[in-house]
Parts: C-alpha cells; structure tokens; sequence
C-alpha cells in the first residue's frame, strides 16, 4: 500500500517518528522516489510505504522522502540507490526512535540498478540482469559494464 | 628472410599458472605475467612436431559455436584443435541452428556443454561470451563478442611482435586505419600497456582512438602520441599494426566515402623505414595495404595468421590441464 504526503513542509517539521519500525530515507533528488523504491524492490512488497516527494529543503531546495514500514533495509541494500540519490541519508527507526543514521555510499559493483545504454550489449536480450562495476567512485561516476566492458560516465546511467 | 630469432622471455616465469577450466572471455581477464606465460607455452607448442602436437588432445572434443560467420577465426581454431589430435563439433552460422528458433545463449549453452570439453564461441553481441562462461560449467574461449573483445587475436598479435622484434618493450608500434571502431587495436594497445611502448594512433578525425582508451593508456604511463598521416610516423616504427576501414560501422555512407582510400601503403612508402619493421594486419584487407608489399622482407600479416595456430593451441592445452 502506498499513501502520499501531499503538503510540502518544511524541512524537519514532517515527522520520522510517524512510523514505529522501518526505514525513513531522506535527501532523495526531487522526483526520485518511485526509482528508489523500485530499486530497492519495494514497489512489489506488501509493507507499508509513505512516499513524500517535493518537500523543500535548505539543501537541495526540493527533496523526496520514502518510508518504509516494518522493513530494515542493510547498507548494501541502500547503497544500492546512491547512483541516483548521492545525498540520500538513511535513518533506521526502532519503537520510534532513530536507532542508526547512515549515508549511503558508492558501492563497488551493483546489479539490476542501471541499464546498459550500449544497444548492442547482451543484456538488452535474454532477459539477462544488468551488472555494472562503478570504476570511478567520486562524481561524475564512471561505471562499466560487465558484460561489454564499455566504460559509461554519469550522465549516461540509464535507471 | 624470416626472423626465425626467437630471444627468450627475460622475465622469471611461474610455471604454476593455473588455466586449467579456466574461461579466456577478455584480455582484460589477463595479468602481464600471465599474457608471458601463455606467450611462452606458445613458443614452446610451436617447436613440437606435428607428430608430437597430434598425441597430445586425443578424445577431447572443442565445441565451435559461431552466431555469427567468421571464416579465418573458425578455420585457425579447428586447425588447432585438430592439429592436437582433438576433434571438433559445432556449426559455423546460426541461421542452420534452432538458436535462431528462439532457443536462448543459456539453453545453448547448457546443451552443448554436455558434449564438449571445451566450448569456442563467436556471437555478434557485445558481452555475449561473459554470459555464457556463466552458464557453462566448461570452459569458454571468446572467439569474438560483437565489437567488445577477440583475446586469441590480441594474443597472436602480441606472440608475433615478440617473435619479430625478440621483445615486448621499448617498441615503436604504429596503429593505422579504423582506431574508433577497431575491436583488434583497441584490445591491443591495451595488452601493450602492461608493457613500456611508445604507442602511435593513425588515423583521420573521424576514426580516432576514442578517448576512454587514451586516457587509460596515458593512467598506466604510456607515451601515445595521435596523427592523421601515416607518412609521419613510418620511419621511426618497429612494428606498423594496418587495420583496414569497414563500411558496416559507419551510420552514413557519405562518412564512409570520405575516408574509405585514406591510409594506402605501397612498396614506394617503404622506402626510409627502419630494417626490423613489421607490417601487420588482422585480415582480411581490403586495399590499405598493396599486393607489392606482400613480397617485402617487412610483410608479416601471413605469418601473424599463421601465428595463431600455435597460439590458439597453447591456451587450449592450458585450459584442458595439460603441462608443456
Ligand atoms: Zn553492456
């Protein structure tokens, strides 16, 4: 089930303790947070998720929001989501309080985040998972397919 | 008025490399010591008679999948495993397969490898081998993946400069033709970037060596140096690498015509170059290099094909557990 929070608020006046067990992930880009989801294979679960997408924030001006109920999501998994959500900071909640505070950061490899934009690569057929190894970790990324070996700077990830 | 010298490898070699099962998908795969050692079983596969070759593979059976036709490549390859004594099943283009029915790389794959020991494989998409390699639990040699990576060219080119020039560093090598989209050059510069040579890019504005690999190359300390007339860079060169310009790669004939007749040797360009240099082509050429210059004491591209043969054999000895 997914709700959406509606009202832009300022930044800190929404609450993180509105949910008792899960994942708040914050400082999402603007108009990110169904890719977070998606790549964080949240899209297709059952646990309650509060998708707040525009806020405005000192930081970044616009920002989304996710929270996942009842759902502990490890390092690995929200690395995962640093090559779209470079900022994001993940907060873990436990009977309403933060019990763990982390950046995500840019793993070495990831698997089924971005597409390989090289068209006559084999993974656009035989339903075969994109696989990427990230060859440059400070922006602008450098990723290379490990399949075709190509090298693809940032502005040519395809989510 | 071959160069028969063959100087042995200056570097301490470990004879305990293990190829064994082993996938060959990428020369990237490969570590400088490594590209030495298979270099060295190549040499070593090279002095054997056939006799001796022939005992060495009997019963194996190499499985040569070709997706895509590539004549030179399969023929270098059966020759090899046949010259070992193996034998080898396959088909040379998949229309006459059910691959093009629909059946999947992977189910492919986990068919043929119930029949071989080993499994070549060429295939018109780029990664194609590395995908395979996972599926099969025998090894798979990279006959070519789309325009991504070819190792066994790269190796025979590698074992012919050392066998032409005794050495591996401090060579002058020239790239000539089609850098842009060239798989066999790009795979090249790279594997001699494990060595210290002075790398020479040929080629017109619109074929240049794309920035990815020179940025790579001068990361590892080369000297690379890019120009637009081969004429500036004969005289000083050991070894000339020709590639020639293939019309498929280019989106717009018109871009093709432009620079379709741009690098043309002739006996006459070879007139103030050095005595040991090597002309060398992965083939087929189309007209960058004349006939004439076949009889020169500085054509090579023959003999490089040739050079395959002991090439190809040494990695699948390798790769099946068999010690020189
Ligand atoms: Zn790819």
């Amino acid at each position: 089930m997914t709700a959406t929070v509606k009202e832009p608020q300022k930044e800190g006046s929404y609450k993180v303790d509105a949910i008792k067990e899960g994942v708040v992930i914050d400082h999402i880009p603007p108009k990110k947070a169904l890719k977070v989801l998606e790549i964080l294979g949240l899209a297709e679960l059952d646990n309650v998720v509060i998708v707040g997408m525009n806020f405005s924030s000192k930081k970044m001006k616009m920002k989304d929001v996710v929270k996942i109920e009842k759902r502990v999501l490890t390092k690995d998994e929200t690395d995962k989501i640093s090559l779209i959500a470079p900022s994001a900071s993940v907060s873990v909640i436990k009977d309403f309080k933060v019990v763990e505070k982390r950046h995500v950061e840019v793993p070495d490899e990831v698997k089924k985040v971005i597409q390989c934009p090289n068209p006559n690569c084999i993974t656009q057929s035989n339903g075969v998972k994109s696989y990427f190894h990230i060859v440059k970790k400070t922006s602008p990324l450098q990723a290379r397919c490990h399949y075709c070996e190509k090298i693809f700077d940032e502005k040519e990830f395809l989510f | 008025m071959n160069n028969n010298l063959f100087i042995s490898l200056s570097v301490p070699l470990i004879f305990n490399m293990h190829f064994k099962d082993r996938d060959l998908i990428s020369i990237n795969d490969l570590s400088k010591e490594e590209i030495l050692f298979l270099l060295d079983q190549a040499k070593k596969v090279e002095a054997f008679s056939h006799a001796k070759r022939f005992g060495l593979l009997q019963g194996k059976i190499m499985a040569s999948l070709f997706f895509e036709p590539s004549t030179r490549t399969r023929l270098s390859f059966s020759s090899s495993m046949e010259g070992l004594g193996g034998r080898v099943i396959g088909f040379d283009d998949e229309k006459t397969t059910s691959v093009k029915k629909g059946e999947s790389l992977f189910d492919t794959i986990k068919m043929v490898e119930q029949y071989a020991d080993v499994i070549v494989m060429r295939h018109p998409r780029d990664g194609a081998a590395r995908l395979a390699a996972e599926a099969s639990s025998k090894p798979i040699i990279n006959a070519g993946d789309g325009a991504n990576q070819h190792p066994t060219q790269t190796l025979l080119d590698l074992f012919s400069i050392l066998k032409t020039q005794g050495k591996l560093e401090g060579l002058n090598i020239a790239m000539v033709g089609d850098l842009k989209y060239g798989r066999t050059v790009h795979s090249l510069a790279m594997a001699l970037s494990h060595f210290d040579c002075n790398l020479f890019f040929v080629a017109p504005p619109m074929l240049r060596m794309p920035k990815q690999y020179l940025d790579e190359l001068r990361r590892k300390g080369m000297t690379v140096s890019e120009h637009e007339k081969m004429e500036d860079v004969l005289g000083k060169v050991d070894v000339l690498y020709m590639t020639r310009i293939q019309q498929e790669r280019f989106p717009d004939p018109a871009d093709y015509e432009k620079v379709k007749h741009v690098y043309r040797l002739t006996r006459k360009g070879l007139t103030n170059v050095k005595p040991n240099l090597k002309i060398m082509h992965p083939l087929p050429r189309i007209n960058e290099i004349s006939t004439l210059v076949d009889e020169t004491p500085y054509a090579y591209y023959f003999q490089q094909a040739g050079n395959g043969i002991p090439v190809r054999q040494a990695l699948i000895l390798q790769i099946m557990g068999v010690q020189l």
